[in-house]
């Protein structure tokens, strides 16, 4: 299904094309071979309710313009956040100062992978309802009451619910001859319930398992998209039995995992592992390198048998999907790990000729108007196994195990080796059926070993996106939002903690 | 652009509502990084932030409508002030409404030009990198200079400015499959010591020479001032006084109330933000469009002091804006954009000297909260785990991953360092203004080891 509404005309009515004239004639004029002129604005709501009181509610908008240039081979990057003619020329020379300022520190020569020339293109992503149509008055009840139906119920002493919106607009033209227009929305929205044991000084919290998706206001108000009735009907007892439910015993052990928590562990583990720029050391000294390095490719067993990983741009309601990318790249899908294989990397203009590539795969994105684009992640994705098991098929494989539910804290090492994860919900499997909540339950492990334990994944009934609105790179820092689909899935003898003893308790 | 004190005083005309705040932030950044002895991205740029923060009074109570553009058409000052007040008028009460604070009129700099930055403040670093890159290891790294100039001003006669310089130089440098890491904050970039750094990078190498591989466990870990920084500014961002009030946070104490007043350590240990600590100073008053567990924005404009939350090894302060202190009866405290911790005067190598073994950090990554009940956090050492055997560097170690709480590092500390200025890893994106001793922890737990370099 797709519900396509147009461009907002008032997007549609800026001078995009004289600021695109401007200033990409002012590059070539002071010698740049390459420019590209990026319009972006970003239109965001932050709601949080607090025990269903109003908190905050914002809505900040931004808009600028960018620039880009290669000059003698290097990178200059200018912008601004004045949108006139003589100011788009002005950035785009000042972008070629830079470039030139800078230029003796580059020993890379910047070449860019060819894309056919799109013009006057447009693309909007599939949602039903604006969020930013919606009166801000109607969305503070929606949240608050969800929020009285869980405090209204017994075992929960606080509520905090939060709405993030975020419509996002480009135009993009460069000196080929492209001209790209855009529009996407995404909404996260989330409840979490805290239970307090003032005498035993202890609390512990659970949140909802909606996850942020590129729909619109439709995924919130109702029960449609998301069965927000059924889960915050669930999370009080549930919340009361995690309480007092037995803390986990430490030691290798099979767990089950479910979409709502394996996501993530894809983004870290596969997802930022396989970004080309990372494998060639390009975010060394901040978010880390990857394992996955190029001499590995076609060749490193990076999981079992049954793990099949693609990257794709183009899934319906993925928070990565775009019609083009931020250096006019069309969208697409592709395979990064294919029968446990590694096969595959994220790419822009610039690295697809490094690694070969005649073509980049599109994965140049920029947060803001005053961020040069970076490589981010496409909607990195395990398929679904083609035997059609249900997650209770592979619960019932288990022996002794413990069957995990929606994502919580997350960590990994600047290599993507090493990582350590927890979740909202633990239950122990016994004899292949769920026997009751455990707590203080951590899973750690290293990236290779943990994908080759994956035994058996589920089909595609099973398959969900999850994903995150606040993946974080680059310095500046950018944050990207990118959606995780996968099936329910069992691994064999993961390291589990108990998070008391870490502590030394 | 128009002049951003022409934006206030268009806002402020056009206001129709019972009061009004208006906050504008101009920024002009400059910013240069590379990998592989080569520079990968850079720019400049130049943005504003506008907010609008509208207030529809009803009783005692405040209904807030709060909107912020970085668009600078003049134009859409009228646009934004009505969709303020639109929402304003639409909002529910807010919980921590309190009396606007007043003031008396503009400071004497608050008509003066928008101070602003370029590449040009690369130069120096430039000529120092240009040989750094000819030399025989590889560096990344980044740096970065912002100056942000923030405007506050209301209905009820605020009238603050205050420019922020934000600089720092990171880099890594990489030799024979061992890396390291140095870093420094600059608010002006005038005296980078670049080729200190790098020198200070090749020592750290050549100490990778010889490697030790050592397994998880608990060991005596002598933790520098940036690792130190990493933790405790985790520790004041979850110091908020309404949840550890409401039994939910680490400072919740059992039975009810907060663990204000207790001793933490014996050890005189003092954990403090204070806009005014050189060189870290820090905007001195609140500025903020929209109100969290530890701000209000019905405080904007109020003076931010120095606030102890440790206090020589007891707890002493959690985060309240006014209607939250007024509400629980505790003492107003809102954190400034720096943090400092005091206790102990030894310098780093002279901690070295006289330690038997112990393994030597260099800086934390990729820190989260793993069980909040105690603050236990996760994280891995990064760029450097080093030994020290009878008072020096004997070799490099392997990576760990850690499970600590800042509250025990704390707690089990047998010795503070001297205060130096640092520059924390992990946060440094939003916390560069740190200043933290060295702590040695003599059983600093390491859950397993992490194969990256």
């Amino acid at each position: 299904m797709r519900a396509r509404g147009g461009i907002d005309a008032d997007f549609l009515e800026l001078p995009r094309q004289r600021l695109a004239d401007a200033a990409l004639t002012a590059a070539t004029e002071a010698g740049a071979s390459h420019a590209d002129l990026r319009i972006h604005r970003t239109v965001t709501e932050v709601i949080q309710l607090r025990d269903a009181t109003l908190q905050t509610s914002v809505v900040s908008r931004e808009l600028g313009l960018a620039v880009r240039v290669i000059v003698d081979g290097t990178w200059g990057f200018a912008s601004h956040a004045e949108l006139a003619p003589e100011v788009a020329a002005d950035t785009a020379r000042r972008a070629v100062q830079v470039a030139r300022t800078l230029r003796a520190l580059n020993g890379d020569n910047v070449r860019l992978a060819s894309e056919p020339v799109y013009r006057d293109a447009e693309w909007v992503s599939s949602y039903q309802t604006d969020p930013f149509d919606v009166p801000t008055a109607d969305k503070i009840a929606v949240l608050g009451d969800y929020s009285e139906r869980l405090l209204s119920a017994d075992g929960v002493d606080h509520v905090s619910a939060g709405f993030h919106g975020v419509k996002e607009q480009t135009f993009y033209a460069d000196v080929y001859g492209s001209s790209i227009t855009q529009q996407r929305v995404r909404v996260l929205p989330s409840l979490e319930a805290v239970a307090v044991d003032a005498a035993a000084g202890s609390f512990d919290s659970m949140r909802t398992l909606a996850p942020p998706t590129a729909r619109g206001w439709e995924a919130v108000v109702d029960d449609d998209i998301w069965n927000w009735s059924g889960e915050l009907a669930e999370i009080p007892s549930l919340l009361t039995e995690k309480m007092k439910a037995p803390t986990v015993t430490p030691g290798p052990t099979d767990l089950v995992i479910d979409p709502s928590n394996l996501w993530l562990t894809i983004h870290e583990s596969i997802g930022h592992a396989t970004e080309y720029d990372r494998a060639i050391g390009y975010e060394a000294a901040y978010a880390g390198t990857s394992f996955a390095t190029p001499d590995l490719l076609g060749k490193l067993r990076y999981g079992s048998q049954v793990m099949n990983v693609t990257a794709d741009r183009t899934v319906d309601f993925g928070l990565a999907t775009v019609g083009y990318d931020d250096e006019g790249v069309a969208a697409q899908c592709w395979d990064l790990v294919d029968e446990g294989i590694f096969v595959g990397y994220q790419l822009d203009r610039v690295f697809a000729p490094r690694l070969g590539e005649t073509r980049s795969n599109g994965c140049s994105y920029a947060d803001s108007p005053h961020h040069v684009p970076i490589q981010r992640m496409a909607n990195v994705s395990l398929q679904p196994g083609n035997e059609n098991l249900s997650t209770a098929d592979l619960i019932a494989r288990v022996h002794d195990g413990i069957y995990i539910i929606g994502d919580k804290s997350w960590s990994i090492d600047m290599q993507r080796y090493n990582f350590q994860f927890t979740g909202q919900r633990f239950f122990a499997i016994r004899n292949g059926e769920l026997v009751g909540q455990l707590r203080d339950v951590a899973y750690q492990g290293t990236t290779t070993d943990f994908w080759g334990s994956l035994e058996a994944v589920g089909g595609e009934s099973t398959w969900r996106l999850g994903g995150a609105f606040n993946c974080g790179k680059a310095q500046p820092g950018q944050v990207a939002a990118v959606s995780h689909g996968c099936p329910s899935a069992l691994f064999r003898g993961v390291r589990v903690l108990n998070t008391m003893t870490e502590a030394g308790h | 652009m128009i002049a951003p004190q022409k934006v206030i005083d268009d806002a402020l005309a056009a206001a129709t509502v019972d009061e009004t705040i208006v906050i504008v932030r101009d920024r002009a950044e400059a910013s240069l990084r590379w990998a592989n002895s080569s520079m990968t991205t850079n720019g400049v740029s130049m943005g504003r932030s506008t907010s609008v923060l509208s207030i529809v009074w009803d009783g005692g109570t405040g209904h807030v409508g709060s909107v912020q553009t970085g668009e600078v058409d003049p134009a859409v000052i009228r646009d934004v002030v009505a969709a303020s007040e639109a929402a304003a008028r639409a909002a529910p009460g807010a919980r921590d409404s309190a009396s606007l604070i007043t003031g008396s009129g503009a400071p004497d700099d608050w008509d003066d030009a928008v101070p602003t930055t370029g590449a040009e403040v690369f130069g120096d670093l430039a000529a120092s990198l240009s040989r750094g890159f000819k030399g025989p290891d590889a560096l990344y790294g980044f740096a970065r200079h912002e100056l942000a100039t923030t405007f506050v001003a209301s209905s009820t006669g605020v009238r603050r400015r205050f420019t922020q310089p934000t600089g720092s130089v990171e880099i890594n440098a990489k030799r024979d499959g061992a890396s390291a890491w140095a870093g420094v904050g600059t608010p002006d970039f005038v005296d980078v010591p670049v080729d200190q750094l790098l020198s200070e990078l090749s020592t750290r190498l050549g100490w990778s020479k010889r490697t030790v591989s050592l397994p998880a466990g608990r060991y005596p870990t002598l933790m520098p001032p940036s690792t130190v920084a990493d933790m405790m500014i985790y520790l004041v961002w979850m110091m908020d006084g309404r949840a550890a009030q409401e039994g939910r946070t680490a400072l919740s104490a059992t039975g009810g109330g907060t663990r204000v007043g207790e001793r933490l350590t014996q050890s005189p240990v003092t954990l403090y933000s204070d806009p005014l600590a050189e060189p870290l100073q820090c905007r001195p008053f609140v500025a903020t469009s929209s109100s969290s567990e530890t701000v209000s924005v019905f405080d904007n404009g109020m003076d931010i002091s120095r606030v102890d939350w440790i206090r020589d090894g007891v707890i002493n302060a959690l985060a309240y804006p006014r209607a939250a202190a007024a509400e629980f009866g505790e003492p107003l405290a809102v954190a400034a954009d720096n943090l400092l911790m005091t206790g102990g005067d030894a310098s780093l190598d002279e901690i070295i000297a006289r330690t038997e073994r112990a393994l030597l950090l260099t800086t934390l990554w990729y820190i989260r909260t793993v069980d909040p009940t105690m603050l236990l956090l996760t994280g891995l050492t990064r760029d450097g785990v080093y030994l020290i055997e009878d008072g020096k560097v004997s070799a490099a170690v392997n990576n760990f991953r850690f499970n600590e709480s800042p509250l025990h590092l704390l707690q089990r500390a047998t010795e503070v360092g001297a205060t130096e200025i640092t520059l924390p890893r992990e946060w440094g994106d939003w916390a560069t203004r740190a200043a933290m001793p060295a702590l040695m922890i003599p059983d600093f737990y390491m859950s397993s080891v992490s194969q990256a370099q």
